[in-house]
């Protein structure tokens, strides 16, 4: 088989949701640890010059970037465990909640990067968004791809993981089991899932890192 | 089931705006691959009942409805369209790469269109700082149709056969260059900076389908021409 390299940041959901996949479908792969903080390689710069971004997917040679992008790709090399149902409606609804997941990022990430009477109003911002996203959704399916983990739950898979470290660094209650039930109950199906527990990045790495994150952005906000 | 049940079914109706290259993308995909439609005109200031049914959740134009299911996001349309109906081009190919490609530069092209939005909207140094963006943004889309297309563009006839959702991504944002040209007083595309840009936009518009459904130009003059005015109203107000 040719050969796969994932170009990669450790504390990405982007970066996790490109292993999630390439890890359910059995794909072997290579992974490039980047330092996207202070020294991008030039092998990273010359397969994504347009975003200079991880998540990158190499194949046989050829570089795709964009999470999304590269999801669709692995689907349709790699067929086995589906991430998309077969059915063109159904395929249309998780590539809509997928587009939704990328573009309310601004909004459910707002709380992490503000503070006081700011981080109130962006913390509820966000929640609405989380509303949308248990009723209409999620509903009352198992995973957002139905019975099995779909594209839909790579997208918000950061959910069940980052959130937590979020909310704790930025002392903020974002998701409660009593206020969203059915997301909460996703939570735990979903970090619980064989292949996903043992994919996740180390917790308190995490938290000293996002410490670090937000002391930068507020101190930018601030300047 | 009765008689108008069955002409429901298989029923397209896309909800839009003439003014939305969003909605233009989707036209153009219904238009290339010969797919009977019914076209509803939104005005957004005053959007219908059924819009706002069929997209709840953005509330925005363009909406595809087939069978009675709503489907939203332009380029999930543009999907959905290329996996339901086998007539007309196969608007992403089979090879896996190149479709990753496509899907690439396409959802790239809303930068570009965010960029071309601000040069309508601003004067002077703000408009200056929104120019030099675009330039930039096109002189990389330009790079990336080299990689698409390595012996240059197709004929028109060959073309047709194998026009992508990209290429009828940059028509619905670039089809009206013309129009912006008058109204801005400079070019956004320039033949000799992105060759390829502008040949790939020449060729598409010659195509059938394509022509007869772009707008005509006083018509967009007129809407460009209202938009950069009220847009530079609500600046200094």
């Amino acid at each position: 088989m040719a050969q796969v390299t994932l170009f990669g940041f450790w504390p990405s959901p982007f970066v996790y949701r490109v292993i999630w996949a390439l890890k359910l479908k059995g794909v072997d792969y290579e992974y490039v640890e980047e330092d996207m903080l202070y020294n991008k390689s030039d092998r990273l710069l010359k397969y994504n010059p347009v975003h200079k971004k991880v998540p990158v997917l190499v194949h046989a040679g050829k570089p795709i970037a964009e999470s999304a992008v590269i999801l669709e790709y692995i689907e349709e090399t790699w067929p086995q465990n589906p991430l998309l149902p077969k059915d063109p409606h159904g395929r249309a609804l998780a590539r809509f909640w997928t587009k939704f997941g990328e573009d309310k990022i601004p909004a459910l990430f707002g709380f992490f990067m503000t503070e006081g009477e700011q981080q109130v109003t962006a913390t509820k911002e966000g929640q609405e968004q989380l509303r949308i996203l248990e009723e209409q959704g999620l509903g009352d399916k198992k995973f957002f791809g139905g019975d099995e983990i779909g594209m839909a739950d790579l997208e918000f898979g950061w959910l069940a993981w980052w959130l937590e470290v979020l909310s704790e660094v930025a002392g903020v209650k974002v998701i409660e089991a009593e206020s969203f039930p059915r997301l909460y109950a996703w939570i735990q199906r979903f970090k619980e899932f064989p292949t996903i527990k043992e994919t996740l990045p180390d917790r308190s790495a995490m938290l000293t890192y996002f410490k670090g994150r937000r002391a930068t952005f507020l101190a930018l906000a601030a300047s | 089931m009765t008689l108008t049940e069955m002409a429901e079914q298989n029923k397209v109706i896309l909800y839009g705006t003439w003014t939305s290259p969003y909605v233009k993308r989707v036209e153009l995909a219904l238009k290339v691959k010969g797919i009977r439609y019914e076209y509803v005109e939104e005005d957004l200031r005053n959007k219908s009942p059924l819009l706002l049914t069929f997209n709840p959740i953005h509330k925005k134009v363009p909406v595809l409805v087939h069978n009675g299911k709503a489907i939203v996001e332009s380029l999930v349309i543009i999907e959905y369209i290329d996996e339901t109906w086998k007539t007309g081009p196969q608007l992403l190919p089979e090879d896996p790469y190149k479709r990753s490609q496509i899907r690439f530069w396409a959802s790239y092209m809303q930068q570009v269109s965010e960029a071309m939005v601000l040069v309508i909207k601003t004067i002077g140094e703000a408009q200056e700082k929104a120019i030099k963006e675009v330039s930039e943004k096109v002189k990389l889309l330009e790079a990336g149709l080299k990689g698409l297309f390595p012996d240059g563009i197709p004929s028109v006839h060959e073309y047709s056969k194998n026009v992508t959702l990209l290429d009828l991504v940059i028509l619905a944002h670039f089809g009206g260059y013309e129009a912006q040209e008058e109204v801005l007083g400079l070019k956004l595309i320039d033949s000799e900076k992105t060759p390829l840009v502008v040949s790939c936009i020449t060729a598409l518009i010659e195509i059938p389908a394509v022509k007869e459904s772009l707008n005509p130009l006083e018509k967009v003059v007129a809407f460009l021409k209202f938009f950069r005015e009220n847009a530079l109203k609500s600046a200094t107000a």
